[in-house]
Formats: C-alpha cells, structure tokens, sequence
C-alpha cells in the first residue's frame, strides 16, 4: 500500500470531517463529497498494489493485474455517492427558499429547553 | 425457491417502475403497488415455509462463485423476519391509500412508487449475504426514506430531514470505511468466509472492526448516544411514512447488528452493547415522558425498544440471541400500529397534542381499544406480545447473571408503562378540549384505515397466540446464527 495513497485517504478525511461539523449545509455537501472520496480511496488501497488492466488474456495469464473486486465496489459507492451529493444540494436550495439561507437549525428538543424559565438557582451566564 | 427469493427483491422494484409510469391514474398506480407487496409478501411466507422444513436457501445471482458474486442467503433468520416486515409495509400501503386526500397523507406520485423502493432495499437487506450487498441495500433503504421524509418541503420537515440525511450519510461514510477495513484485513466481503476468517484475525483488529461496525449499524439503530436525529424527524413525516420508518427502519439496523456481530463472534464486545443497552433503554423511556405530543412520546419509545434488542445480542448466548429474534419480530408491527393509531387521532382530531386532545374514550371508543392493545404490548403487560419477548431479554439476562442491565430493562418497562399511561389520560380520559382542533378537511376513507390498524392489532395479537412456534423458530434461528458453521456450510455446500 502506497504511503501516498494513506497520505491522501487522511487528508480527505480530515478536511471532511471538519466540513461536515460546519452549520451550512453547502459547506456538509463539500466535506462528504471528500468523505466520499476518502472511502473509495481506501476501498481502493484495500484491493491490493495497483497493476495491469484487469483484462484476462487469451492464454488465461491472471499476474500483474490489478484486483478488479475493489474496482467495482469502488465504482458503485461513487455512483450512490454522487445521487447522494445532488439530493444534499436540493436540500440545501430548498432550505434557502424557506429560509433565505440554508443554516441547519437546532433541533426541537434543543429550542424547548432553551426556552425554559430560569431557576432561582441558576447562575446567569 | 429460487424464483421466490427474487421476487421478493424485484417484484417491488418493478412494481415501482410501472407505478411510477402510470403515477398520474390514482387506480392503476395503487393497483400496481399493492399487488407488487402482495407478491413480495406471499413470496416472503413461501421462504418461511420452504426455509422452515427444508434449512438455508442459498440463491447465486448470475451463477457467481459465493466469493467474487453477489450470494442471496435465506436461513431462518432472514425467512422469519422477512414477512413480518413486507406484511407491515402491506398493510401500511392500504392505510396510505385511504389517507392519501387529506392533509396529512403523502404525496401519492412520489410516496408511492418510493415505498416500493424501499420495500425492495428491505428484502435485499434482510436476504443478503455479502457486506457491499448490505450497504447497497441500505442505500436503497435511505435514499428512499430521505425523499419520503422531505418531499412535502415543508420547513420542519427540510429542518429535521437535515439531521436526518447528514447523520445517515456520516454512517453510510463510515459504511464504506468499514468494507475497506473488512477487505484489507481479509480479502472478502462474504459474510461467510468472513465467518470463518474474522475470528481468526488478530485481537485488536477483530474487535476493532466489531466495534467500527457496531457505529455504523448502531447509527441506523439509534442507540445510545447516536440517537438523536430519530425523535426529531420522525414526528414530521406524514403518518404512514413515520409508521414504516418506526417499524423497519432502526429495526434493519439491529437485524443487521445481530447477523454481522454473532456471525463473526464479537462476544468480547459483550459488556460494552449491554451497557450501551441499558443507557439505551432509560434515555429512551425517560425522553418518552418528557414529551407532550403522541408522535414524539412513540418515537422515544422507539430508542427505548431497541436497547431491549441491544441486551438480547449483547449476551451473545443462544437464550439471548433467540430473545433479541423474537422481540424483533414482536416489536415490528406493534411499533407500526401504534404509529397508525396515531395517525388515525391526528387524522379525525386534527392535531396529536396531548393538550388538545380529550374524552376520546366515550367519543370513538373503537380508537381506544385499538391503541390499548398495541400500548399494553409495548409496555409488556401479559397476555400480549410484549410480554413473552421482554420476558424473553429478561430470563436470558437472569442466566447470565447480567444483574444491571436486567434491573434497566425492569425499570424501563415501568416507565413505558407510566408513558403509555401518559397518553392514555391525555387523549382517551378527561373532558373533550374547549378548543377541539377539529377533523381533517378533507374526507378521507376512515373504514379503510380503520380496517387496516385493526388487521395490525389482530396482527400483533396473533404474535402472542403463536409465540411457543414463534419461539422455537427463534431458538432455531439464533442457533443458526452462533454456530457460524452451519452459515458457512449453507453458502459453500
């Protein structure tokens, strides 16, 4: 396995996660977008060293050909992907017509106690 | 055999094709998808008949060798929870189509043909038998729960589909970390030779990925403390939509849990799922009775069921696992009905606030038995069904000795109990609310969906009849499960 595959696989995830903790949800479609990546990537790096086209010749030689399993399994995770990231982007619009921004809100439970009368008790902050 | 297996996965998948074709004639569109459940559903009980005299069915797709192809294993696990989800989704379909001209119900064009979708994700997550299956078959399952969830566009709906979308996507994501973790350490997605070659792989890696798996089904499981985005978005989808995602939903999550965690002998994982199983519970019950509207009360309950599932695997002994099985099959359709049931209270009183509601009791007592039922289930009460499960969890709890986990379970029970109690008094006691919301505006076919939960209740109720067979099953099933080798053996004869 390729130190710079590793090297990109935890640059993606990073920056990803990072992404995806922010409030605007055009900044969460970007950072799954590199999470997305990230999980083909190592999906990749797990088949094995890279290698020939996975092309069995005539004489049915199978050495230096790259594990086509991986491949597959790669490709469909970036179709599911890439449905995924457009279905995100019509949220995101959506929200910006209801809103006029496209901020995720806090939850109900969250408001309800935010509202909630202070106790004597409490220290004010 | 063979044939049956498919078309429990592709009958729905067509149907949704042809509904979403003919989408514009409400007849032909409804037609379509009810025979389209009907097949899947009837094909569902032949594998249960099949599977129950004959062992494992193991169908390959294309003919593939197991370890390059895509492997459909019907063992009695998968035959005896597939049934009573397709049925679920039947019956929930004929409640849809009655409630569909109101304003509560979902927009038939697209809700439709989506169910079917989902419908067919649900088979293929239940019958599959290779990990990259599984995660497709989640796919399936969310893409079609995100568009059902927020295809009305209204702001709470955008709002909590949010939550709803970025937390199952982050698992998704981690879903595919986790086959590249799967495959790297031992060079195959099939549940069966990982079967034989995970407990054989290193100590830290093996419970390295049990625990990485356990995140990532633990997500759409909402357990403890992965739960949060359930009790928000539920409550906001239309009734029928809220119902299926509450029966099957979390319910594909654990199902998938028990098959991945006993297959691949995770036990040292044991003492953390039971404490996750505890926490799970209490959160659950004690989240349910800080609520005041029936949906959001239901959807805590939710959470508070599936750690009962969670301690049934989280023994990771046969008496366990067979519990877990059964309270699964126990914990479906009671959770669908009860979700029904408040459909029909939103529906004929137009709000499911327990402060507008009242004196439902003496105004149509024929509501009130319907939510007994599935509520004294739920909470555990004998003779219903509810009771052989947790008693179930529980004993096998006993002989393990789990003495904490099994007071949770005692104590969450009771708080079930208290909460059921909760809308009982607010929506079935008590004087009719000065300022009554009033029924929907437009009519809708009540008879219908009054038929269709009353089928659910008789349904539940037959789960308790039958729950010595259903029991036996179970104990076959879980056997199935912790002795991997039969699994193998099935899929590589």
């Amino acid at each position: 396995m390729s130190i710079a595959l590793i090297g990109t696989v935890g640059g993606l995830t990073a920056v990803g996660l990072y992404l995806i903790t922010a409030r605007s949800l055009s900044r969460i479609v970007l950072g799954f977008a590199l999470l997305g990546h990230a999980g083909v990537l190592s999906l990749l790096a797990a088949g094995g060293p890279a290698g020939k086209a996975p092309i069995i010749s005539s004489d049915g030689t199978t050495t230096g050909i790259a594990n086509p399993l991986t491949q597959a399994l790669a490709l469909t995770a970036i179709v599911i992907s890439f449905g995924l990231t457009l279905f995100l982007l019509a949220l995101a619009r959506r929200q910006e017509e209801l809103t006029a921004d496209d901020l995720v809100e806090d939850d109900l439970e969250d408001r309800r106690i935010a509202r909630l009368p202070d106790l004597p008790g409490d220290r004010k902050p | 055999m063979s044939i049956l297996i498919s078309a429990t996965i592709v009958g729905p998948l067509l149907a949704a094709a042809i509904a979403l074709l003919f989408r514009r004639s409400a007849s032909l569109r409804d037609f379509t998808a009810i025979s389209g459940l009907t097949v899947a559903t009837a094909s569902a009980i032949g594998i249960l008949l099949h599977v129950e005299s004959g062992g494992t069915h193991v169908l390959r797709v294309g003919n593939w060798h197991p370890e390059l192809g895509i492997v459909l294993v019907a063992d009695l696990f998968a035959a005896l929870v597939l049934p009573v989800a397709l049925l679920i989704i039947l019956i929930v379909e004929f409640f849809a189509i009655s409630q569909r001209r109101t304003a509560w119900g979902a927009n038939p064009e697209l809700a439709g043909p989506l169910l079917l979708v989902l419908t067919s994700g649900v088979s293929l997550a239940i019958l599959t038998g290779d990990l990259f299956t599984l995660f497709v078959a989640f796919e399936m399952i969310l893409v079609s729960s995100y568009v059902l969830l927020t295809h009305q566009g209204q702001q709470a709906q955008v709002r909590s589909g949010m939550t709803y979308v970025v937390m199952n996507l982050l698992s998704s994501t981690l879903f595919l970390f986790g086959l590249a973790f799967v495959y790297a350490a031992a060079g195959t997605v099939n549940m069966a030779i990982l079967a034989e070659r995970i407990p054989t792989l290193p100590d830290g890696i093996r419970w390295g990925l049990g625990a990485w798996f356990f995140v990532v089904f633990g997500t759409k499981a909402a357990v403890f403390p992965l739960f949060s985005w359930l009790p928000d978005s539920y409550p906001t989808a239309p009734t029928t939509i809220t119902a299926v995602f509450a029966g099957l939903l979390t319910k594909i999550g654990i199902y998938s849990m028990i098959r991945f965690h006993t297959l691949m002998e995770m036990d040292a994982l044991g003492p953390a799922l039971l404490a996750v199983a505890a926490i799970t519970m209490l959160i659950g019950a004690l989240g349910a009775l800080a609520q005041s509207d029936v949906k959001r009360i239901l959807s805590f309950h939710v959470i508070s069921q599936i750690g009962y599932m969670l301690m049934g695997l989280g023994l990771f002994s046969v008496a366990g696992t067979t519990a877990a099985i059964l309270f699964l099959i126990h914990h479906m359709p009671v959770k669908t009905v009860l979700f029904l049931v408040g459909g029909l209270i939103e529906n004929t009183q137009g709000t499911s606030r327990l402060s507008k509601l009242g004196g439902l009791s003496r105004t149509s007592p024929a509501l009130a038995a319907l939510f007994a039922v599935p509520a004294l289930s739920l909470a555990g009460l004998p003779p219903f069904s509810g009771f052989v499960a947790k008693l179930g969890v529980i004993r096998a709890g006993v002989e393990e000795t789990a003495t904490l986990v099994v007071m949770a379970a005692l104590l969450a029970g009771a708080l079930t109990l208290l909460s059921m109690t909760k809308i009982w008094i607010g929506v079935f006691w008590g004087p009719p609310p000065e300022h009554a919301v009033g029924p929907s505006p437009t009519p809708a076919n009540r008879r219908l969906m009054y038929s269709a939960t009353g089928t659910a209740v008789a349904g539940t109720l037959t789960i308790s009849l039958f729950a010595g067979t259903l029991f036996d099953l179970s104990q076959r099933a879980a056997t199935g499960l912790t002795t991997a080798d039969l699994y193998i053996g099935a899929v590589f004869p």
